[in-house]
């Protein structure tokens, strides 16, 4: 240790109590976490609140029992509302973000107002946001008003009451999908590396497509997890919520494509523009190109927010209704209504994991770019 | 130095403690917080030297109060007494994680076993212990309707579910589209539970939490039955409305009926300004007449209570006559006991207390009296996954799964 010099000792010194409570409160949280989500707390009432109860550990049962169990339909039912909820609501956001965002770049009058206007739902937090919504998407009121304004019938959709679901599937189904959606991935990952003349990986990544693809073909329809077939779709309700997040987020990503539009050089443009390039030609092949990376980290920041989110679906649709539910929710009532620990515990884990998929490849990238400029 | 100083500290504050202070830990607050207040000067006026904190945490129904409660029992500070759903809510909870104290010394000499109810008595007892004090009284099984547009619409209020559906066709041929308003998820609970006790019988309600009655028997798939082709006479935009909106289209006669339990007559009467009879009309729900469906308030006695003996204070006055009469005119519920001087009490009240007297009364499952939160709070995914497929067998199943797993009948 008596290489350190004094500023180095101040360094570990200032950084310590950070590092430590990080590691207990973060790491430490999540490790407890996980270990309780495989035991059984919770699952007899009356060890739950016992002053001293008794926890045994029941290994991966409690996952088992939210995506095979009976009584977990409300579960799946969720992360189906979060795999739509994420698609349309990044979509939403980056479409109307990128679209406000040209049209700032044309320099429009009074451009300082419109970009304050435009990013100003972003200050108000999701349960304001949810909150005033849920008024203007009342069944009888707001939204559905709007046509008789220019004397026409009120709308009748139910925007957070709407119990209709499209592209239903089978859950029983899942595996199927699964298998299928991946293979495709490998495919299209082979045909990639054939492209680029890497024949060891073509071969491993069409060889492993193949195995999918045939256990999908042949195995794959036999596969029953649940006794009998379950639903699960795209629930009307969640339109609502929908555009009450996208209405809150987008004017963030239309601040980051502005940064990103501005940051692109005026050279850059006329070069395309002398070579011939047409407007649309420009922005297709110079322009959007060079605003990938912003997409991608929009994306990321998006994703990781539409995963946990709790509180817009709260204040819209309340906590009971399973239509608009979504697994952060669930976890909250599963632990603290029900007092089922050790089954919140794991839906908390599910939830991690989701986001640690969306999250760590960007770290990934992240740090690997810092390597590199340093 | 510094130690000393914290030593003496915490003994005077003990020292002070011992001169009397109580806490009351509740979700009573807006239209509820005078009922509560009126308790608390009373129990100023008996115990002057002892210093009450009202420790109110607000938000319907007690979700917060719960969460923060659960909070401090866990951590080992426990309020000296604390407001719970009578029945399964408290004793599924607290009761059976040996948190509780058993009060049926108190209920002895206090008399209350003979001033309360039978079968009120029974609700709040378990494992050979009584666990808490009901203030008040609700009746949940009424069913609301707008007395002038029966009439121009030509029907009746129906008195079994099988009649209700047979007006609910008669309703739709005169162009009304949901002759029954439901709201969100716990009032749809709510319908599911009153066409149960209508179909089932007071006794057959009693089994089912008893564990004597299975969900899945016939009796019971039958009740679910029932409840789908009622659920046919139903508002598409349920999930939307909180009761008071469902309320309000029985005001403005857009629906003929609602079920919903009686504080719904304080909104009609306080806040819609209408006349009991005429400008709102009531009867029992469907098949239940003779039946009370009831949910109460009620304190409970928190092992290790830092003021045990005020505690037992506040208790006492709850229970007591004076104590009830003077919260429940109020609250706009009636009094548990049987002998509640009922000049204070409004027209709408003093019929639910003449019924209270003669009738059968059995515990509501959504209102926490017959079943624990664990079992409540997921059995509003079964009613929503029936809402959509209508299958009861699947939903039986699937509450009968719910019941073994939350203990019911243990």
């Amino acid at each position: 240790m008596k290489g350190l010099s004094r500023d180095r000792w101040w360094s570990v010194l200032v950084l310590l109590p950070s590092v430590l409570l990080l590691a207990v409160f973060v790491y430490g949280f999540i490790g407890r976490t996980i270990y309780v989500s495989l035991t059984d707390w919770g699952n007899d009432p009356a060890q739950a609140l016992a002053a001293t109860p008794i926890i045994r550990w029941v290994g991966l049962a409690n996952y088992q029992d939210l995506f095979t169990g009976f009584l977990q339909v409300r579960f799946r039912q969720e992360l189906v509302n979060t795999i739509f909820f994420t698609v349309f609501f990044i979509l939403g956001c980056l479409g109307l973000g990128l679209g406000l965002a040209l049209l700032l770049d044309r320099n429009p009058k009074g451009e300082g107002l419109w970009r304050t206007l435009f990013l100003f739902p972003m200050s108000l937090s999701f349960i304001v946001t949810g909150t005033i919504w849920r008024w203007m998407l009342q069944p009888q009121g707001g939204l559905n008003q709007f046509p008789t304004v220019f004397g026409l019938p009120p709308g009748s959709f139910g925007w957070l009451s709407s119990t209709d679901a499209i592209w239903q599937f089978d859950w029983n189904k899942l595996p199927l999908l699964t298998a299928v959606v991946v293979a495709l991935v490998l495919v299209w990952l082979a045909v990639r590396a054939l492209r680029a003349a890497d024949r060891a990986r073509a071969v491993i990544s069409g060889l492993c497509a193949a195995l999918l693809l045939g256990w999908a073909l042949f195995v794959g329809p036999n596969v029953k997890i649940l006794p009998a077939p379950e639903l699960h779709g795209f629930n009307l309700a969640l339109i609502g919520i929908i555009i009450a997040a996208v209405w809150q987020m987008s004017g963030y990503t239309m601040a980051l494509y502005l940064a990103g539009l501005r940051g692109i050089p005026e050279e850059l443009r006329e070069a395309a523009r002398v070579d011939g390039a047409s407007e649309v030609g420009m922005y297709r092949h110079v322009v959007f190109p060079l605003l990938s990376p912003i997409t991608l980290s929009a994306m990321i920041i998006l994703g990781h927010i539409s995963l946990k989110i709790f509180d817009l679906v709260y204040a819209m649709a309340g906590p009971d209704n399973t239509y608009t539910s979504v697994p952060a929710l669930n976890m909250y009532l599963t632990s603290f209504r029900q007092n089922q620990f050790a089954l919140g515990a794991a839906i908390g884990t599910i939830l991690l994991i989701l986001v640690a998929v969306v999250i760590v490849p960007y770290l990934r990238s992240a740090f690997r770019s810092e390597e590199g400029h340093a | 130095m510094k130690k000393v100083v914290l030593m003496a500290a915490l003994a005077l504050s003990s020292t002070a403690s011992a001169a009397g202070k109580l806490e009351i830990f509740s979700w009573w607050s807006g239209d509820e917080g005078p009922a509560l207040e009126a308790l608390l000067k009373l129990y100023k006026q008996k115990y002057p030297n002892v210093t009450v904190d009202n420790a109110t945490v607000s938000g319907g129904a007690g979700t917060n109060a719960k969460a923060v409660l659960k909070t401090r029992m866990l951590g080992g500070t426990p309020p000296d007494s604390f407001q719970v759903h009578a029945g399964q809510e408290l004793i599924g909870t607290w009761v059976v994680a040996g948190r509780m104290e058993d009060l049926s010394g108190l209920f002895q000499s206090e008399g209350w076993n003979k001033v309360f109810p039978r079968d009120v008595i029974e609700l709040l007892s378990a494992r050979g212990g009584i666990w808490s004090v009901p203030v008040n009284v609700h009746r949940s099984n009424v069913m609301w309707y707008n007395p002038a547009k029966l009439k121009a619409w030509g029907v009746t209020p129906p008195k079994t579910w099988n009649e209700f559906l047979t007006t609910c066709a008669k309703l739709k041929a005169k162009g009304v589209a949901a002759p029954l308003v439901v709201g969100e998820n716990w009032t749809q609970q709510h319908l599911w539970e009153n066409v149960m006790v209508g179909t089932l019988g007071a006794q057959g309600w009693k089994d089912l939490w008893a564990g004597k009655l299975k969900f899945t028997d016939p009796k019971v798939l039958a009740g679910f039955t029932t409840f789908g082709k009622v659920l046919d006479c139903t508002n598409k935009d349920a999930s939307g409305l909180s009761w008071q909106q469902a309320a309000d289209r029985i005001a403005d006669g857009t629906s003929a009926f609602n079920v919903m339990g009686d504080w719904a007559a304080g909104y009609f009467t306080t806040t819609k300004k209408l006349k009991p009879g005429t400008g709102f009309g009531w009867t029992t729900a469907p098949g239940t007449s003779g039946t009370f469906v009831m949910l109460a308030d009620s304190f409970g006695l928190p092992k290790g209570a830092k003021n045990r003996t005020e505690a037992i204070n506040w208790l006492k006055l709850l229970g007591s006559k004076q104590g009830q009469d003077t919260f429940n005119p109020l609250k706009g519920s009636i009094a548990a006991r049987l002998d509640s001087d009922l000049s204070r009490y409004n027209t709408y009240s003093k019929s639910a207390a003449a019924d209270w007297k003669k009738s059968r009364i059995v515990g509501s499952m959504v209102h926490g009296a017959v079943a624990p939160e664990s079992f409540t709070s997921a059995f509003g995914a079964i009613i929503d996954q029936f809402v959509a497929s209508r299958n009861a067998q699947a939903a039986a199943a699937a509450a009968q799964q719910l019941a073994s797993r939350a203990g019911i009948g243990k």
